[in-house]
């Protein structure tokens, strides 16, 4: 266990909230959630490939603008729970959803879809900017969408770059090809253009699995930067990830919610043996 | 040793026949242009490509009006056989599941392998027949109908080749399916169905059952799409039966000439689709 101390970032420790010691009445023990309310809460959650059950019965409440990290080994449903919250899970054919999503009280499965997503943005594995211009990529959903009125589409392709820290790297060559980039810069690209709608929720599905430690560490400190703007829920197999960049940790076996709680308690002192298990990297 | 004798023998003797045989295949390309060049670079001047042909016993003249005939009588396939094998593929592609789409594609297989006379036939019946008489337009009928299955199996393959992380990626920024589809993916799959066009498009050039009796021919220009027209394939089999040695000279002219077009189109599909590999590996 004290090897996990260790991989507690010193961003992590900076964090006010981080600092502040167990505070009676939270029965976690972990920091309360000052001034925060729930965004996001699944309820009872069943999800199903066919017969193959991939969700049994999650309930998890998505703090606002905060991190939600979700661990957990591969197939543990950690995916399949996130691409429930957007409804992309849709796509794909004979699949079933059972229980309640809520996004700021209201029911998703009763949502339009279109708006719904518009509100909760997603960033996948692998980059996959679309075979256009770096321009058209990030302006794509705004296309989509319609523009918000008194912005031009120039101006929210800048913004949504700057947000993403990579305007700097592609200002002079908007028009140019996103397939030329490099796979941190796809990637970035992928987060702007999710941004570029303005999103209240922002998912990513293990977001750097496919990129080196410095494209990494640029992901990771967007994200800070934007957790003062939308509400973050990340899937990780980076443990180290979640402890550096999570307020919130959950722990996914077998499509189970084995264990959710604040960051520092499920790293420090996880009620579950299961969890201690894994993040002490005995199996996974 | 004695084994080991037999096994390289064996060996050295596939080894010959599989190189003859790719040889064999590579080389007879090579003879059938060498071949229509030797005896058809002599008639092919400026004249080939700008006159009427003459009538017989009179030197000169060219094929203008066939070429032009058969650019208009393959424009009218195009704009026939393109847009029914491509809105289908994407139905295929995109929409279409279980039995009803294995249906179309084998009913796509199928029409693919009726042979290109019964096609002419059919063209025949139901437009050369109620007009009274042959037409550009007629002919090109019969290669639209030609050119319906492979233009929607190859936009089918392509559009199947777009990975679903793009598609996913449209819709999740709130892009409905058919938005995705128009937006991203076919601008995806562009250059692999435009090459997929071109290959098609050489591959019906050079019909000719189908349209000896839709086209007919026409020693003149064609003018407008309802009227009889010449065309490449049918002016060289009028030309190589006949008695005259011009008009056979004129024959191989013309064979090399289409031969030529259709080889050119053929390596302009593959550097398209050369060209989309090599960016997509980026």
């Amino acid at each position: 266990m004290t090897d996990n101390l260790d991989t507690m970032s010193p961003r992590q420790a900076r964090e006010p909230e981080a600092q502040q010691s167990v505070t009676p009445g939270n029965p976690s023990g972990g920091a309360p959630y000052s001034k925060s309310t729930i965004k996001l809460s699944a309820e009872h959650l069943n999800f199903y490939y066919g017969d193959f059950q991939a969700l049994h019965d999650v309930n998890l409440s998505v703090h606002e603008k905060q991190i939600t990290a979700l661990i957990g080994p591969s197939g543990c449903g950690k995916s399949t729970f996130l691409r429930t919250i957007n409804r992309i899970s849709e796509t794909i054919r004979h699949t079933r959803v059972e229980g309640l999503i809520t996004l700021e009280g209201s029911d998703i499965l009763k949502m339009d879809v279109t708006s719904l997503r518009r509100r909760v943005g997603m960033v996948f594995q692998r980059p996959n900017p679309f075979p256009k211009s770096i321009y058209d990529n990030v302006a794509y959903g705004v296309r989509v969408n319609g523009i918000d009125k008194g912005k031009s589409l120039d101006e929210i392709v800048e913004q949504s770059l700057k947000r993403a820290a990579l305007w700097e790297e592609v200002k002079d060559k908007l028009q140019q090809s996103a397939l030329a980039l490099s796979g941190g810069q796809q990637q970035r690209l992928c987060i702007a253009r999710a941004l570029a709608v303005d999103p209240e929720v922002l998912l990513l599905d293990e977001p750097c699995s496919a990129l080196d430690p410095i494209a990494t560490a640029k992901i990771e400190d967007l994200l800070f930067a934007l957790k003062s703007q939308c509400t973050i829920v990340i899937v990780t197999h980076n443990m180290q990830q979640a402890a550096r960049t999570a307020d919130d940790t959950g722990f996914f076996l077998l499509g189970k919610l084995i264990e959710f709680d604040r960051t520092e308690v499920m790293f420090r002192k996880p009620s579950q043996k299961q969890t201690e298990d894994y993040i002490t990297g005995r199996f996974g | 040793m004695n084994l080991s004798f037999r096994r390289k023998a064996v060996n050295a003797v596939m080894l010959t026949l599989t190189g003859v045989c790719t040889v064999l295949v590579a080389g007879s390309l090579l003879v059938i242009l060498g071949y229509l060049a030797w005896n058809g670079l002599a008639s092919l001047n400026v004249e080939f490509f700008t006159k009427l042909p003459t009538p017989p016993g009179e030197m000169g003249g060219g094929m203008a009006n066939a070429i032009l005939g058969s650019a208009k009588v393959l424009l009218v396939a195009m704009l026939i056989g393109v847009p029914i094998g491509f809105m289908a593929a994407v139905y295929l592609a995109e929409f279409g599941s279980g039995s009803f789409s294995g249906v179309v594609r084998y009913a796509t297989d199928l029409l693919n392998g009726v042979p290109s006379i019964v096609i002419g036939i059919f063209a025949y019946a139901i437009i050369v027949l109620p007009m009274r008489h042959p037409s550009t337009f007629a002919g090109g009928v019969a290669l639209g109908i030609m050119m319906i299955p492979i233009a929607l199996r190859t936009t089918e393959e392509f559009l199947r080749a777009v990975p679903v992380s793009l598609r996913e990626g449209a819709m999740a920024l709130g892009a409905s399916r058919s938005r995705t589809i128009f937006t991203v993916v076919i601008p995806a799959a562009k250059s692999g169905i435009l090459s997929g066009l071109m290959l098609n498009l050489a591959r019906v050039a050079g019909e000719t059952a189908p349209l000896l009796f839709t086209t007919l021919g026409n020693p003149f220009w064609s003018v407008g799409w309802m009227q009889p027209t010449a065309t490449l394939p049918q002016m060289i089999f009028t030309y190589a039966i006949s008695p005259y040695d011009d008009w056979r000279r004129q024959a191989w002219a013309a064979g090399f000439v289409l031969l030529v077009l259709v080889l050119t189109v053929n390596a302009a599909a593959r550097f398209t689709i050369g060209r989309t590999s090599a960016r997509g590996r980026s």
